[in-house]
């Protein structure tokens, strides 16, 4: 094992975790903000890759396909809020739930009804495409480089969308009192639509971002949608902060897992029994990772008040 | 005057059940992925099954429902398909694990199980059934012609991937059985993963010479757009299921010239062949994959074998489907004794047509090759 390979899955690692981030941030926002429990977020994610794809085949640029994914995403969002989610907030999480799986199966259907069930074609654009060389003779997909740039674009960006602007400071208070918020003039309604909307525009842009690498079909969102629960859950509901840093624990736990856990076993078992074993608990490790953190601290890590 | 209305009610139910028996529909239970990740698999199954029974005009009514790709959906279907459905027949699951669990319990119950799919070595080999039979292949297979095909290329130092399931580990074992050199390393990933950069990482690192995959569906689309960024030019191999007419279109350009193996092209040359190309493509609007095949040769099977018996006879039935008496798409086409196909299997390369990406037959890597279970199973 050379230091070059555990430098490239570090990268990997964190990655995958800004990834989820994308992912989880506009999941942890609308939990933050609304109380609501959205199952449908994967779908969002599966409408951004779709729209980027459909887009970019038809347009041929790859930026005008990832500008759609995020109007699509947050146009179907609005929708969406608009049309059954608001008469949620009040109900308890059970109808929640029940609603917005409804709409995964809804927007799965739909989806494999305007494009068929086979997967599209979504190809990393020409300038972004193969390897970059790293000092240390690691070549590492320039493409992946941009999605840890993007992600960390995003999350400073929202930081100072929530410390900083009017929006968040809103947000903010719509998070601690929203009947006193609402009280003092602020058209709650409208709030809530704009938060749900950025939320599902992050989900459809990291869906387009992912989709590139990984296959646009249908169905694509919902793998995700757990490993962003689990990311919300260890990060503490609702907030940012305790999402980005959460998607970078789970991205690492995970990569170095799947790559160390079977070398490991392999030190004191014979080696096919030590890759069952060692891969078997790699696809296990971030649940463990959950479970483990949840014990200790059931608020998740920068959770403040149980929900 | 009771009896002659006795008479007359026996006389009815006689005439009920002659004209049950002459209109004998076949029922069939079609359990397979219609959604997620594996859904392009299950509805070629499909659409070459029923394209096969239209052709046909075959009395037969099937009842498709979808998996998930979830074990305990499969057993819920297949419950619900024999106790309340009343099938004679089951077929359609394209998953090495939700076949285990489903097979052994439905052949017991009686019902025959055609697999158009997924062929474990456990169904084929100890836990082999006289019910039980596979019309694709068993699982080894392809992965023991791409051993054969990587030894003609002179590999001698292989990376091994694929899904931690039954069919992955199948799929790892049968390439060994024929390549003849040394393995860098034997990774196992998570069904369904479609991150496969740890991997890559990894690959880069072992200094193999060649990397045999098996990843089907979505993610062998996912590992192969991976692969082509990481700027890694080890020679890829594989069995056909990273490279189905339904993936190829998805993965574009990053797939060209890759070699794989499969006992089934669309450019194999024969009428039943060139018949059911066309015809599938006339109906759906694309050309078919080896699943598409698979599907057509299931249903060509059964419709064989209820021109010669009657389901309700199960040993006269049962026969008629060892004798395999159809016209496969593969051309020859036999049984062998633990019902797995004994076949030609090809070597494959991905190449253009016009806008196109799909497969050409460069090489025959296996003839009339059955499988190495035979002797552990006992009927």
């Amino acid at each position: 094992m050379t230091v070059s390979l555990i430098v490239e899955q570090l990268l990997n690692g964190l990655q995958f975790g800004f990834m989820l981030f994308l992912m989880a941030a506009g999941l942890t926002l609308i939990f933050g903000v609304m109380g609501l429990i959205n199952l449908a977020h994967g779908s969002f994610y599966m409408i951004g890759a779709f729209a980027c794809a459909a887009v970019a085949a038809a347009t041929g640029s790859y930026w005008v396909g990832l500008a759609a994914s995020l109007a699509a995403a947050a146009a179907a969002g609005a929708l969406v809020e608009v049309a059954v989610i608001r008469r949620l907030y009040r109900r308890d999480h059970l109808d929640q739930v029940l609603a917005t799986f409804a709409l995964i199966l809804v927007f799965s259907e739909g989806t494999r009804w305007v494009f068929g069930s086979f997967p599209l074609y979504l190809t990393v654009p020409d300038f972004l495409s193969g390897p970059v060389a790293l000092p240390g003779g690691i070549d590492y997909p320039l493409f992946r480089f941009a999605i840890i740039l993007i992600g960390l674009v995003i999350a400073v960006g929202l930081f100072l969308l929530i410390a900083r602007t009017r929006l968040g400071i809103r947000i903010r208070a719509g998070e601690s009192d929203r009947e006193m918020i609402a009280a003092l003039g602020v058209d709650i309604r409208k709030l809530y639509t704009t938060v749900f909307a950025i939320g599902a525009a992050l989900a459809g842009l990291a869906g387009a971002l992912v989709g590139t690498i990984q296959s646009v079909q249908v169905g694509m969102g919902e793998p995700v949608l757990i490993l962003a629960f689990v990311v919300i859950i260890i990060g503490g509901l609702g907030s940012i902060v305790g999402a980005l840093v959460s998607a970078i624990l789970v991205g690492l736990a995970d990569t170095l897992g799947r790559f160390l856990l079977p070398v490991a076993f392999d030190t004191f078992m014979d080696s096919s029994t030590a890759n069952n074993v060692g891969s078997a608990l790699a696809s296990m490790l971030i649940y463990i990772l959950m479970a483990l953190v949840l014990f200790l601290r059931p608020t998740g890590l920068f959770g403040t008040r149980a929900h | 005057m009771r009896n002659s209305l006795s008479l007359l009610t026996a006389a009815v139910a006689a005439m009920a059940l002659a004209t049950a028996a002459n209109a004998e529909t076949l029922k069939v239970g079609m359990i397979t992925t219609l959604s997620g990740g594996g859904a392009a698999l299950g509805i070629d199954v499909r659409d070459g099954f029923m394209l096969a029974i239209k052709q046909a005009g075959a009395d037969i009514e099937v009842i498709a429902q979808d998996d998930q790709r979830k074990p305990d959906i499969a057993v819920q279907l297949a419950d619900k398909m024999v106790q309340s459905d009343k099938v004679d027949v089951l077929t359609g699951i394209i998953w090495s694990n939700l076949a285990i669990a489903v097979v052994p319990a439905v052949v017991q119950q009686g019902k025959f199980y055609l697999s158009p799919n997924a062929g474990p070595s456990l169904l084929a080999g100890e836990r082999c059934h006289e019910n039980y039979f596979n019309v694709a292949w068993q699982n080894d297979n392809l992965a023991e012609a791409a051993g054969g095909y990587a030894n003609d290329a002179g590999y001698s130092n292989s990376f091994l991937l694929a899904p931690n399931y039954p069919a992955g580990r199948d799929m790892l074992t049968g390439y060994k059985r024929f390549y003849k050199g040394a393995v860098a390393n034997e990774v196992y990933t998570k069904l369904g993963a479609n991150e496969y950069a740890p991997e890559i990482a990894q690959i880069r690192a072992s200094g193999a010479d060649s990397v045999y995959f098996f990843l089907p569906g979505g993610m062998g689309i996912a590992f192969l757009k991976q692969y082509a960024q990481s700027g890694l030019d080890i020679p890829l191999v594989g069995p056909a299921f990273s490279f189905d007419q339904g993936i190829l279109q998805a993965v574009g350009e990053a797939a060209m010239g890759v070699k794989n193996t499969s006992q089934w092209n669309k450019d194999i040359d024969n009428p039943t062949n060139k018949a059911f190309v066309e015809s599938f493509q006339a109906e759906y609007g694309r050309l078919p994959s080896l699943y598409a095949s698979q599907g057509f040769d299931t249903a060509s099977l059964l419709i064989s074998a209820m021109g010669k018996a009657s389901v309700s006879d199960a040993d006269a039935f049962r026969d008629a489907l060892r004798a395999a008496d159809f016209k496969s798409t593969r051309g020859d086409f036999a049984f062998a004794p633990n019902h797995h196909p004994i076949q030609d299997i090809y070597v494959r390369e991905v190449i253009k047509e016009g806008d196109v990406y799909t497969n050409k037959i460069v090489g025959v890597a296996m003839t009339d090759h059955a499988n190495a279970y035979i002797d552990d199973c006992q009927m």
